[in-house]
């Protein structure tokens, strides 16, 4: 049940920003507009902040785009990280496929997308500190594609 | 006359800071040339008291195998064992069809061991060399591998590559947590021991060109940092704390520069370190992934990897002009080049039909060649005689070394006992 309620959330949320950023200059009424969406949905601050967001993001080989479910998830972190001082670590990392230095630089490459995006919903720059791991960290051991496509991740910590 | 017989094994100081900790490599040849020399190397005479610790003249037999240009005659096969070249019967020899005899003799030394040894053509029924090689205590198996650097360039006219080392990383579970160390070995797998054991990951190690020093990344700050580390002291220091990617470190020829990877200007670029003054260069500016540089043997260009042109391909940056050419073409995926210590050679990571293999370019025709059949090979590093390379695989899940000739003719893995292990960087010559 909370599940739907956070994929429905989620949903409203990208589809205000989607229609926000195509005109230059609604930034500020889309992020309001959020606001108002999300507060008749979500009953209470407190049980908000009680649900647990997932905090890792995926991507295709070699990529960095985000995928419409990540923005999703993204615009729900976003509405959490702002106002607030935390710091939160974007952890980026790649699967065991290519060069352990180009993969470095892929999963920099990746969490810099997310951060870019979290910016771009208002999220304070100086808040957020990416750090990548290449493939040096996998989520998963082994060579399958299932274990792949759980490596090719950015962590929100 | 003496000068030129006499070969003394440079004493070097091996630090061995964990003598438990062994994660020996076994060498498993699996394929050599069709048409390796035959050569019988006699088992050595030892004028001394007990049992050697080493069994010298196997360690020469199993270099010159492992070379994969030799098929050493098994002793049970030799129908004598001579000391020196005058007990060398020809005609039993030429009846195995052995092409070559090595004779030794081992004798005692105050703090040590001296090793003559002799090189007999039996078809040319003539000895080719007398030579001496000495060492301490402790020092029978470089005895072994600077003899076999010797009998490999008479009969080749190469410089034999046995008595080098190799730097690697090794990862293996502790406590139900990964733990990861840079390891030292010989090149041949033996004497494997920790240089530095970490709790965060570690990678991208890199021989200075006077093999007295290991350049890294290690990420025990919380972010990735470029150390550089004597390996007779212990003693190191961090080189880069910037915000971002510090990775890829490679020495110049001359080992005065350190070319490295920053990406505190917001993507990765290639800087280049001047270690006498500490001031960093930045050598590209695109906003594409610029990584993995290695220098050219004159130590006036770079080649790299980026993905300027969508994909990661090879590029060589000429550092007088600032001039990039692209050098690769052949396949969607070609990364972290090195090049042949001719510098005619580029050998490459390179996917094609979806499989990352090992291969070699020609810089001048710009050919490709593909060295390697698995799947997930990586991190190719170039013996200084340029005839062999060692690189990191998989076989199952678990991570392994394996080695393979530049012209593809011989293959060797050399996979590890314990643990996961990658990145292998070859040592330069210790001399």
């Amino acid at each position: 049940m909370l599940k739907s309620v956070k994929t429905g959330l989620g949903l409203a949320c990208a589809m205000v920003v989607l229609a926000g950023c195509s005109s230059t200059d609604t930034d500020d009424s889309a992020q309001q507009q959020m606001t108002q969406v999300q507060e008749p949905v979500v009953e209470t601050p407190a049980q908000e902040t009680a649900v647990p967001l997932d905090n890792v993001v995926y991507f295709d080989f070699d990529q960095s785009l985000l995928k419409p479910t990540t923005r999703e998830l993204l615009i729900q972190h976003a509405d959490r990280m702002r106002g607030n001082s935390a710091t939160v670590r974007l952890e980026g990392h790649a699967d065991e496929l290519g060069t352990r230095e180009y993969n470095l630089a892929l999963g920099e490459r990746r969490a810099n997308a997310v951060r870019d995006f979290l910016v771009l919903q208002g999220v304070d720059a100086a808040n957020l500190e990416v750090i990548s791991y290449g493939e040096e960290r996998p989520a998963q051991a082994g060579s399958s594609e299932s274990a792949r496509k759980m490596n090719r991740r950015v962590v929100i910590n | 006359m003496m000068k030129n017989l006499l070969k003394t094994v440079a004493v070097f100081v091996a630090v061995s800071l964990s003598v438990g900790a062994r994660a020996q490599l076994v060498v498993d040849i699996t394929s050599g040339i069709d048409d390796p020399t035959p050569i019988a190397v006699s088992p050595f005479n030892w004028s001394g008291s007990g049992v050697l610790s080493e069994d010298v003249s196997g360690i020469i037999s199993a270099d010159l195998r492992r070379s994969g240009l030799f098929a050493p005659v098994p002793q049970a096969d030799m129908l004598s064992f001579p000391k020196n070249p005058e007990e060398v019967v020809f005609r039993d020899w030429r009846i195995l069809g052995t092409e070559y005899v090595v004779t030794g003799r081992i004798e005692p030394q105050a703090a040590g061991y001296l090793l003559t040894f002799d090189l007999v053509n039996i078809f040319g029924q003539q000895k080719m060399f007398t030579k001496q090689v000495s060492g301490g205590s402790r020092q029978l198996r470089d005895i072994a591998h600077r003899a076999a650097d010797e009998i490999f360039e008479a009969i080749t006219g190469i410089r034999g590559a046995f008595s080098t080392e190799m730097i690697y990383v090794l990862e293996e579970q502790r406590g139900g947590r990964p733990s990861y160390a840079l390891m030292r070995a010989d090149i041949d797998g033996a004497r494997a021991r920790e240089i530095r054991r970490f709790s965060a990951p570690v990678m991208s190690p890199m021989w200075s060109p006077n093999g007295q020093e290991v350049a890294y990344v290690s990420f025990e700050t919380g972010r990735p940092a470029i150390f550089r580390e004597n390996l007779s002291t212990g003693s190191r220091q961090q080189l880069t704390n910037f915000k971002g990617i510090n990775s890829s470190p490679t020495w110049s020829p001359d080992g005065t520069k350190l070319a490295m990877v920053l990406s505190k200007d917001g993507n990765p670029e290639i800087y280049v370190l001047d270690l006498n003054t500490g001031k960093f260069t930045r050598m590209t500016r695109h906003f594409s992934i610029d990584t993995e540089p290695n220098w050219m043997p004159d130590g006036k260009s770079l080649v790299f990897t980026s993905d300027r042109g969508g994909k990661p391909q090879i590029y060589q940056l000429t550092l007088a002009t600032g001039q990039v050419d692209r050098l690769t073409f052949d396949g969607d995926y070609n990364a972290r080049p090195r090049v042949s210590p001719d510098g005619k050679t580029l050998v490459v990571v390179h996917r094609s039909r979806g499989v990352f293999t090992i291969a070699t370019m020609d810089i001048n025709t710009g050919r490709m060649r593909v060295l390697t059949e698995t799947t997930l090979d990586e991190s190719p590093s170039i013996a200084p005689n340029g005839a062999m390379l060692m690189y990191a695989t998989k076989r199952g899940d678990k991570g392994i070394l394996a080695a393979v000739s530049l012209d593809a003719g011989v293959k060797y893995n050399l996979p590890s006992q314990r643990g996961d292990v990658r990145e292998p960087a070859w040592s330069p010559y210790f001399d």
